[in-house]
């Protein structure tokens, strides 16, 4: 038992460690955020690509270098060290461009792969739907074969990033004559196509993350379907599937910095600071073996892969734990502030605000990517083996099957 | 990045779960639970002594096998999932460890060979009342050569045949070795929740006793002591949880109501998913205490803090969520989750209760962040 890489391992992280600190010293990433965050993501994007660091799991085929999972996990590591900017490339090249890489054809892959790879083409998921969320197959929105097309109209929901992306892969309904699973479609669209809008959502924090995504009489050749007419959900499973690794932190604040918070804040009883307080010290000490938890799941994770094996659904245990743990130390550490813990205000709050910040967070994060309720049942039955739920739509048509909101 | 037992060591686990599911099955346990005259069984501890277990941890130059903390976790892992009414925890964690730490190579030469083959039942003393020891709240005394005072409950303390402990000594605490079976001595049974372990009130009328250590070191070796055995403990309730979880998942998946299996319905499988969530989070707090105890790290002290505090919520959830789900049944006699509800409970107080880790853990978090 250690924590040490292997000799392979450990030249591959010196070596990305090396690039990251030239390609992001501190003179060159000032040249980046000067301009817009997303052209210096892109920017950062087309040098990793050319370095040969993007795609590093991909077939060579497809301009990737075949190296086994544990490499991307390293290299993902380093770049958190020096917190490069690949927000906006991780659904895209984590997710859509490998259904394209799966059920494209060679030309369309020839095309689309590589500008991905480098940055210069953004790509999207449409899936979620209004009435579609943890049921994602009740999607409504429908393509219409149309000669050599197919004619969609509905909305989409929750698309990170679509108002920066240029392509997305849009799953819809092409016969609700069949079952819910059975009718669905996967193509892949131009978001600039005409009768495509897309509109920010507000969230309840603020912010503006995520997008609605609204399609009028939209026209998608044949050629852009993915798999087979009535496949959809198969291939939106392969979507899916590559989800799983994608496993990340919270970046909110930890007991580390609600640690910090406490030795500075006057405790309850009126005598002391709050982290002599007892109640608050158990407090301290559940999130702690939590947030260990989670880290050191990781660690787990990351030896299954360094000896070639896949993680499995266990890795939805982290985010169950690191939402609700961000939520219920947010809250106490507002409540630690007593009555100035309701100042939101960067400039006078603790801490640049960001506990208040991440309190109006959490929410979302205990819904994003699945919601605590979805990950418990994917526990439940791909883990623990325990059947599904009884299903009132198995052996219905689609359009026969009641809807509520 | 290897953190993860070996293969040697998992073959070792395997090999120790299959022996234990033969020798210590539901039937052996039972046998120590309905017999107030019985506290351990006998055949199964002499099973485990020539499986050489019991020195898996001791080195070689002192009679054992010299494998390593390791083995010995995995091994801890296999006897809580178990339930093996036998005194290893305080013989092989407790008692062995505190030798290793604190004793003089005269004191492990002449024990722990003994230890070894299964000769000695070694027990910890510590606590004396209700509420966690203190330094200041030891009353038992210690005169250089002689033991005064009484210790209550002490875990296997019925039939172990040394002790190691807690005592005062002039100004300050001392840990001290005593051989059990002298006059001075006298046991009595206690009746406890956990009826498949021996617990007794030790009194000490002037018994011959020698030190562990030196004097005035017994609080800091009795809290390393319990350090090492938080981890071995944690992997016990490790594998308890993790029976209470395989026994709730097999009942809901074979038993109907409403006319579907329970195991379909989202109330029983989230609270089964919960169980697994805090199943894990110990078992990754409980692997990290063992990668610090095999290789004596600086972490060991917080890394022992966080395994136990997990592992207790852990155990304590798993077996109280596991006659739950079991319903009506659960609460009868005869089905086993009141087994590992009694266990839970021992473990859970047995070195030191969860809110005295949490603040211990909390203490060495503050001085690792201070550092």
């Amino acid at each position: 038992m250690d924590f040490n890489d292997t000799p392979e391992e450990a030249a591959f992280r010196a070596e990305a460690r090396a690039w990251l600190e030239k390609t992001l010293s501190p003179a060159t990433r000032a040249a980046f955020s000067e301009d817009e965050p997303l052209k210096a993501a892109k920017a950062y994007q087309a040098l990793k690509a050319g370095a040969g660091y993007a795609g590093l799991t991909w077939r060579k085929s497809v301009g990737g270098r075949e190296l086994p999972p544990i490499f991307s996990v390293i290299f993902g590591q380093e770049e958190a060290r020096f917190q490069a900017p690949v927000g906006p490339f991780a659904i895209g090249l984590g997710m859509c461009i490998p259904t394209m890489i799966a059920f494209a054809s060679e030309e369309q892959k020839k095309r689309y792969v590589a500008p991905a790879l480098r940055g210069e083409e953004i790509w999207c998921q449409l899936f979620s739907e209004p009435s579609a969320g943890s049921d994602v197959a009740g999607l409504k929105t429908r393509a219409v074969r149309d000669g050599d097309d197919w004619v969609v109209n509905g909305q989409k929901v929750w698309t990170s990033g679509a108002h920066y992306s240029d392509y997305g892969i849009l799953l819809t309904r092409t016969n609700p004559e069949k079952e819910k699973h059975k009718g669905l479609t996967m193509f892949f669209l131009d978001l600039k196509s005409p009768g495509v809008e897309v509109r920010p959502i507000h969230q309840m924090s603020g912010g503006s993350n995520f997008n609605e995504v609204y399609f009028t009489d939209v026209r998608i050749p044949d050629a852009q379907r993915l798999g087979e007419v009535g496949d959809g959900w198969n291939v939106a499973l392969v979507t899916l599937m590559n989800e799983r690794l994608a496993v990340g932190g919270s970046n909110g604040p930890d007991y580390a910095e609600i640690l910090e918070l406490a030795r500075n804040t006057p405790a309850p009883a009126g005598r002391g600071s709050l982290l002599q307080d007892q109640a608050f010290r158990e407090k301290l000490a559940a999130w702690y073996v939590s947030a260990e938890g989670y880290t050191l799941g990781k660690y787990r994770t990351m030896t299954a892969l360094s000896k070639g094996q896949t993680p499995g659904p266990e890795s939805s245990i982290g985010k169950i734990l690191n939402a609700n743990r961000l939520q219920d130390l947010t809250s106490a550490a507002i409540e630690a502030e007593d009555h100035f813990g309701i100042i939101s205000d960067p400039a006078i709050a603790p801490e640049q605000a960001v506990f208040q910040a991440s309190y109006m967070w959490a929410p979302g994060l205990r819904i994003a990517g699945g919601t605590d309720e979805i990950l418990r049942n994917i526990i439940a039955e791909r883990v623990l083996g325990l059947p599904q739920d009884v299903r009132v739509d198995k052996g219905v048509a689609f359009k026969d099957l009641p809807t509520g909101r | 990045m290897n953190f993860d037992f070996s293969d040697e060591q998992k073959q070792l686990q395997d090999q120790a779960r299959r022996f234990l599911s033969e020798r210590s099955d539901r039937g052996v346990v039972r046998s120590v639970l309905n017999d107030a005259g019985k506290s351990f069984d006998k055949d199964l501890w002499t099973a485990v002594a020539e499986m050489g277990w019991l020195g898996a941890a001791i080195p070689e130059e002192f009679g054992g096998l010299g494998l390593g903390k390791l083995e010995l976790c995995v091994l801890a892992e296999e006897m809580g999932r178990a339930l093996a009414p036998i005194p290893f925890s305080s013989t092989a964690y407790f008692f062995t460890e505190a030798l290793l730490k604190g004793g003089s190579q005269a004191q492990k030469s002449a024990v722990l060979p003994q230890v070894a083959e299964g000769g000695v039942i070694g027990a910890f003393a510590i606590s004396e009342g209700p509420g966690a020891p203190a330094p200041g709240s030891i009353q038992t005394l210690f005169d250089g050569s002689v033991l005064t005072g009484v210790k209550i409950p002490v875990t296997d303390g019925d039939i172990a045949t040394h002790a190691v402990v807690l005592a005062r000594e002039g100004q300050s605490l001392s840990l001290v070795l005593v051989d059990l079976r002298q006059e001075a001595v006298t046991r009595e049974t206690l009746t406890t929740l956990d009826p498949t372990r021996g617990h007794a009130r030790l009194t000490f009328r002037g018994a011959r006793a020698e030190r562990l250590g030196a004097a005035g070191e017994g609080w800091d070796l009795a809290e390393a002591v319990l350090d090492r055995a938080a981890v071995l403990i944690a992997f016990e309730q490790v594998g308890g949880a993790q029976a209470c979880l395989d026994m709730a998942v097999d009942y809901a998946k074979g038993r109907y109501a409403f006319s579907r299996q329970i195991a379909s319905f989202q109330a029983i499988k989230h609270k089964l998913a919960d169980m697994y969530v805090a199943i894990e989070v110990a078992r990754s707090n409980t692997y990290y205490g063992a990668w610090a105890l095999s290789t004596d790290a600086s972490e060991l002290p917080l890394a022992a803090a966080a395994a136990r505090v997990a592992a207790c919520d852990a155990y304590y959830l798993a077996s109280k969520e596991n006659i739950q789900t079991h319903g009506g049944m659960g609460f009868t006699w005869e089905v086993d989750c009141h087994l590992f509800y009694r266990r839970a409970k021992l473990l859970s107080v047995q070195a030191g209760a969860p809110g005295v880790w949490k603040e211990k853990l909390v203490r060495r978090l503050e001085t690792k962040n201070a550092a």
